[in-house]
């Protein structure tokens, strides 16, 4: 195991009140001590981190990998080697492969494909139900012992509300959180914002109401049961009140964000764009400034790429008929660390929602600079700028909404289980 | 949209004629000058014109249309170009090839003009994005986006019965939210800065922020037809029951039919408009289409010249461009 020392960077993760110049040692796969390092400590490999930033290494809650069943998109060994090379160093992936993660083979093929990559660490999400069709209960205990560390049904709304009662009551029993969307799938029929923009294409509108009437039956089901729910992709801002008001109920939910609903709306669709095809929907600016203020006050602790990489034919079609979704671990940090320069949230609250925020979601040990704490840790130069080109996004997907944006932000040094990820 | 997708050129002419949207009052006086003057053409013994000589015209119609598809291939046919009609329903879209795919191989047979009908909003500008720079792409309607073709034949029926637009109020009754040809009427009679747009139908029926294209709301025909100048009354799918949008055809018969009772609560010489094919019965008395204010055979007839002016511009417009370019 290399013993690793960071030198002389600006230490921050404000969760733990870490924010100082200083130095990180790494051994055995941990951190082994934070500003202050032993006597004695011998490195075997140094990293100068003067003028830099050391953060935890970024946990990206929901990232779409393709592989198996969609390698024509990415592969595991693409998106995780991208996903590395922008700084995260743990991604979520939902069940929603082919086959899906409804038995215990194919997250252990998940898994064991990411260790053999050697770039970033993957987690999996079991199904919550069997072929995620919302009929049957996914063998949730099963998956859980096999290594999946939540269930979810992969965005493929359960429209029996039976079943969804029964699934979150059965994944509570065995201590398992639970991911979905809140999406009432009646209404979930379109792909644009039902507001002036769809209007104006004519493009079917989903109403905020597909978010909100979804989320009202799932906080009432929460309540009911006691599960414990993490909301993912909210997109309005009444959205975001509901869950506000859920918090002071103090049920036990946790809420995340893709980080493109914090700076795109509507009227980024323009003439069609298809990289602006998303779901649930971009909605209207005061929907993105909802969404910004939970952000900030930490109603969404969250952050996430939703990271959908997609092959050009899937974009490159007439609005309505191309597939949903952005290309996004290339973004993640660049886009959140924007938010800290329009005065959203300071640096170090920014970073927690995409650190130390995810982790708290699956009660993971990663995502803190503490003596301890896993190995993960991310080196960035937050003043480096660089332009989004989609030709020079390392994920396979090239379908990024940001083309021609400028951000800042260039990740110097990631470093996974306490080893510094080499990329070749 | 990419700049090869945009309509206009870099001047400011029209290139491909895609949406109304943006255009500006002169590009639609333009239009409807020239399409004055090959009116008369129409009405010559002999109909024909030289303008597109040599030129391929080609009808790429991925949705069935017989009224649209047989004016642009009158229009082309008046203007001297050679026509290719492809029923795409039939062909390769069908085979699980792409659009794209679709597209190239056509453009490989050396043709000028694209006219392109299809059942997906957007998909005239992503054609229009796609195809080799020397082609012209005129949308022929595109899922419920735009059918800008009809929308200018549409005020040009309107300017040649009450001439001057921001002295008119225009209703137009029934699905807008379904609706293609509404969107452009509402672009084409806003850019001509009519003095009242309104639209007329159940909450159904409306797309939710159809106020944000400039138009009055009503909701009861009684109250939207007061004083109107010009009725267009648009066509009602029957497969809007099925999706719960409306009870039965007899109640909005009832309710939004035009009657010759209701359109004497509009102005005495108001004219009653219908992009075709009629329901009759559903949303218009067969009194009222039949009736002595109906110009519903007229806008057919304008059609043929109007696509004649917006054929002869485009392709005038390219042939300018290539003229500068050398």
């Amino acid at each position: 195991m290399t013993r690793l020392l960071i030198r002389g960077g600006h230490l921050l993760d404000a969760a733990n009140s870490v924010d100082s110049i200083g130095d990180l040692a790494l051994a055995d796969g941990k951190i082994l001590a934070v500003g202050e390092i032993p006597e004695g400590f011998q490195a075997d490999e140094v990293i100068e981190a003067d003028g830099k930033l050391v953060i935890p290494g970024l946990i990206d809650l929901c990232a779409r990998l393709r592989e198996p069943g969609h390698e024509h998109k990415a592969t595991i060994a693409s998106e995780t080697r991208a996903a590395a090379m922008a700084g995260i160093t743990t991604l979520v992936v939902p069940p929603d492969t082919d086959p899906v993660v409804d038995e215990t083979s194919v997250g252990n093929l998940i898994r064991r494909r990411a260790e053999a990559a050697g770039f970033a660490r993957v987690l999996t999400l079991g199904a919550l139900t069997q072929g995620l069709v919302g009929e049957q209960l996914a063998e949730m205990a099963t998956l859980k012992d096999s290594g999946c560390v939540g269930v979810s049904n992969g965005g493929r709304p359960i429209a029996d509300t039976r079943v969804l009662y029964q699934a979150l009551a059965y994944a509570a029993s065995q201590d398992l959180t639970v991911f979905l969307e809140p999406v009432e799938p009646w209404l979930d029929r379109g792909c644009a914002h039902d507001g002036p923009v769809a209007a104006r294409l004519g493009l079917a509108g989903i109403p905020v109401a597909a978010e909100t009437a979804g989320l009202a039956r799932l906080l009432s089901l929460v309540e009911d049961i006691g599960a414990r729910l993490h909301i993912c992709r909210l997109s309005s801002a009444r959205g975001v009140e509901m869950v506000r008001a859920a918090h002071q109920r103090g049920l036990p939910v946790t809420a995340d964000v893709a980080i493109h609903y914090l700076h795109l709306c509507e009227m980024d669709l323009g003439r069609f764009d298809s990289a602006c095809h998303v779901l649930p929907p971009l909605r209207g600016l005061r929907d993105r400034d909802g969404l910004r203020m939970a952000v900030a006050d930490g109603t969404i602790s969250a952050i996430c790429s939703d990271h959908q990489p997609h092959d050009r034919d899937a974009k490159e079609r007439p609005f309505a008929e191309t597939a949903p979704g952005i290309s996004g671990v290339d973004t993640l940090l660049g886009l959140t660390l924007k938010l800290t320069d329009e005065g959203v949230l300071e640096l170090g609250e920014a970073l927690a929602r995409v650190t130390s925020g995810p982790a708290q979601v699956l009660a993971l040990e990663q995502g803190r600079l503490v003596t301890g704490a896993p190995g993960d840790v991310c080196v960035v130069d937050p003043e480096a700028e660089w332009e989004v080109e989609e030709q020079t996004l390392r994920s396979q997907g090239k379908n990024t909404a940001f083309s021609g944006w400028g951000l800042k932000g260039l990740v110097a040094a990631v470093v996974v289980k306490g080893n510094v990820v080499k990329i070749t | 949209m990419n700049a090869r997708g945009a309509q206009l050129d870099s001047s400011g002419r029209l290139r491909h004629f895609l949406t109304l949207e943006g255009l500006k009052r002169q590009h639609l006086e333009e239009i409807l000058d020239t399409a004055e003057s090959l009116r008369n053409v129409a009405e010559r013994r002999v109909k024909i014109l030289p303008t597109l000589r040599g030129t391929t015209v080609v009808n790429l119609f991925f949705e069935p249309s017989t009224r649209t598809r047989t004016t642009f291939e009158l229009a082309a046919r008046r203007l001297s170009a050679d026509v290719m009609n492809l029923d795409m329903r039939a062909s390769s879209a069908t085979k699980g090839e792409t659009l794209l795919d679709t597209l190239h191989n056509i453009e490989a047979m050396q043709v000028d003009m694209f006219v392109v009908r299809h059942s997906v909003s957007g998909a005239a500008e992503f054609v229009a994005a796609h195809v080799a720079p020397h082609i012209a792409v005129l949308n022929a309607g595109d899922g419920r986006h735009a059918h800008p073709t009809q929308g200018m034949l549409d005020v040009f029926t309107i300017r040649r019965h009450k001439g001057h637009f921001p002295d008119l109020r225009v209703a137009i009754v029934g699905d807008i939210l379904h609706s293609r040809v509404a969107r452009s009427q509402i672009h084409a009679l806003n850019i001509l800065q009519t003095g009242e747009v309104r639209v007329v139908a159940p909450r159904t029926l409306l797309p939710t922020a159809v106020e944000s294209l400039g138009v009055q709301v009503y909701h009861r025909l009684e109250e939207g037809l007061k004083d109107v100048d010009v009725v267009i009354t648009l066509r009602l799918q029957r497969e809007r029951m099925a999706g719960a949008l409306l009870p039965s055809e007899q109640e909005y018969y009832r309710l939004y039919g035009l009657t010759e009772e209701r359109l004497k609560l509009a102005a005495a010489d108001a004219i009653v408009m219908h992009p075709g094919p009629i329901n009759r019965g559903v949303e218009m008395d067969s009194r009222v289409a039949d009736g002595e204010r109906s110009v519903i055979l007229e806008q057919v007839t304008n059609g043929i010249a109007v696509r004649m002016a917006i054929m002869t511009l485009t392709m005038g417009n390219r042939a300018a461009a290539r003229r500068i370019e050398v």
